[in-house]
């Protein structure tokens, strides 16, 4: 079997706080604006729920990309939620970075519940950014398994 | 060093402390351990000296809880450590006595080995009251002269400076250690290719054995419950045998300890197998120090650490370097 970037689907985890991002993947849904099925969406109560380890367990799981989606800094349904996970994915992400990581795999984006096409564009991008990237065997690998 | 042991000797007999915590002598010169000192007598068997590296701060936890007061004794980088562990609630202030000594850089065995020494059994120099320029190694072979600087341990080359964060009172000379600067690795690593970086990291982190030290020594890995405790083996130190644990191990441990770790330099110091775990610890002090602003911990207690903190108008995610 060979396989070539074109045929290539990325698995996309996609954490999205309840209270904007999801809500916005729901517009986007009504709206029938279209994303790609590559993104699975896991609902979080607040982006700041997102506990690094979980970005590390999907990638870990074979997901070959991981965006977070919160609400637009200042809107967060818990007033700061955003503002303590905006820090930690900074430097989560760029410790990924900083061990090899390609830095298209991961990303923050702030989505209302109003920006059904922000949330469909951005999945657009960000599916077609790893697909480009191709299958995710590193972090799978960080330490070698033989 | 002997004016040292003298005021230990003084503080055990007029009771003012119940216990020393410090170093007592190991089997060779060079294999100094931690130890407690209950008597006057027993400090026949203490020692300071170059070799003397472990950060003793970490076991003021359970110290906290024995009866009365702990001298402890706390060289100028570990009272960061135990100022952070103030500022967590895992050390009680009052129950230790801390003796803040002088330092002349601490000395690494795999340094001097990596100086094509060998069969080493005995080693003059260490001690704190000489001028610790040079290191007299006695081994099966014959006897080396090696550098004192050049057997340093990593951290004591870039050094935070010789003064004490905490004491009650202060002892023993210190000398100048620092010549590099401890971001210049991290740079390095940042400037190759990622998959550069990744082949670096992976042919590091393949030589781990999950042998927990990293996490043992560490004193901002403190908490009561740990991810990495075993639940399928009667001994929580054992290391999980989950898989995920496995591989992300090292980010995991260096993301909990961001903006908590003082860059004691304990991970890299004992790991057996030479794993330069600082290079992680020292990535997110470089990135919080860029993008927060500059903040040491351990340094002031009241300050608020960089990820229990935010501003309105921090960078986002995708603005990183
Ligand atoms: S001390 Fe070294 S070998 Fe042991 S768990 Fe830590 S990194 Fe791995
Ligand atoms: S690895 Fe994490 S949970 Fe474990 S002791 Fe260290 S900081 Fe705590
Ligand atoms: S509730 Fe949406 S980011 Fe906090």
């Amino acid at each position: 079997m060979s396989l070539t970037n074109e045929e290539f689907r990325p698995k996309i985890v996609a954490f999205c706080c309840n209270w904007c991002s999801y809500a916005g993947a729901d517009l986007a849904g009504s709206s029938r604006l279209s994303y790609p099925a590559d993104v699975k969406i896991i609902r979080v109560p607040c982006s700041c729920r997102v506990n690094p380890m979980f970005i590390l367990r999907a990638f870990e799981k074979g997901a070959d990309g991981v965006i977070i989606c919160g609400c637009h800094p200042g809107d967060c349904h818990y007033s700061t939620g955003n503002y303590y996970a905006r820090r930690r994915m900074t430097l989560l992400f760029s410790m990924l970075d900083y061990v090899g990581i390609e830095r298209g795999r991961t990303r923050v984006e702030w989505v209302s519940a109003a920006e059904g096409v922000k949330f469909s564009q951005t999945m657009n991008e960000f599916v077609e950014t790893v697909r480009s990237l191709g299958k995710n065997v590193r972090l799978g690998d960080l330490r070698c398994k033989n | 060093m002997q004016e040292l042991i003298s005021r230990l000797k003084e503080l055990l007999e007029s009771g003012s402390v119940q216990r020393v915590l410090g170093w007592k002598k190991g089997d060779f010169t060079f294999n100094p351990e931690p130890a407690y000192f209950n008597s006057a007598e027993e400090l026949s068997e203490f020692v300071y000296d170059g070799f003397c590296g472990a950060n003793l701060s970490k076991y003021m936890i359970k110290a906290s809880n024995l009866e009365g007061v702990t001298a402890v004794l706390l060289k100028p980088c570990d009272t960061y450590s135990f100022n952070q562990l103030i500022k967590e609630h895992r050390v009680i202030r009052e129950k230790a006595y801390i003796i803040g000594i002088g330092c002349k850089g601490k000395l690494s065995l795999d340094a001097i080995k990596a100086q094509g020494v060998k069969g080493i059994t005995d080693i003059k120099g260490a001690e704190i009251d000489g001028d610790c320029n040079e290191l007299k190694v006695e081994t099966l072979y014959g006897e080396k002269t090696v550098s004192y600087k050049d057997s340093m341990l990593e951290r004591c080359h870039v050094c935070k400076g010789k003064e004490h964060m905490i004491y009650d009172e202060l002892m023993l000379e210190s000398a100048d250690t620092l010549d590099a600067d401890r971001f210049t690795d991290v740079e390095i690593i940042e400037n190759l290719t990622s998959e550069d970086k990744f082949t670096y990291f992976q042919r590091e982190l393949s030589k781990c054995i999950r042998c927990n030290a990293c996490r043992n020594v560490c004193p901002a890995c403190s908490c009561r419950k740990c991810v990495f405790d075993s639940t399928k083996f009667d001994s929580e130190q054992k290391a999980n045998v989950d898989p995920f644990h496995e591989s992300m191990f090292h980010i995991i441990r260096a993301f909990h300890v961001a903006g908590r770790c003082t860059d004691c330099g304990e991970c890299s110091r004992v790991c057996p197998q030479g794993i330069p775990l600082h290079l992680f610890n020292r990535k997110f002090i470089k990135d919080i120090n860029e993008y927060y602003g500059v903040f040491q911990a351990g340094e002031d207690i009241g300050q608020t650490s960089p990820l229990t903190d935010y501003t309105l108008d921090d960078m986002e995610a995708e603005e990183r370097r």
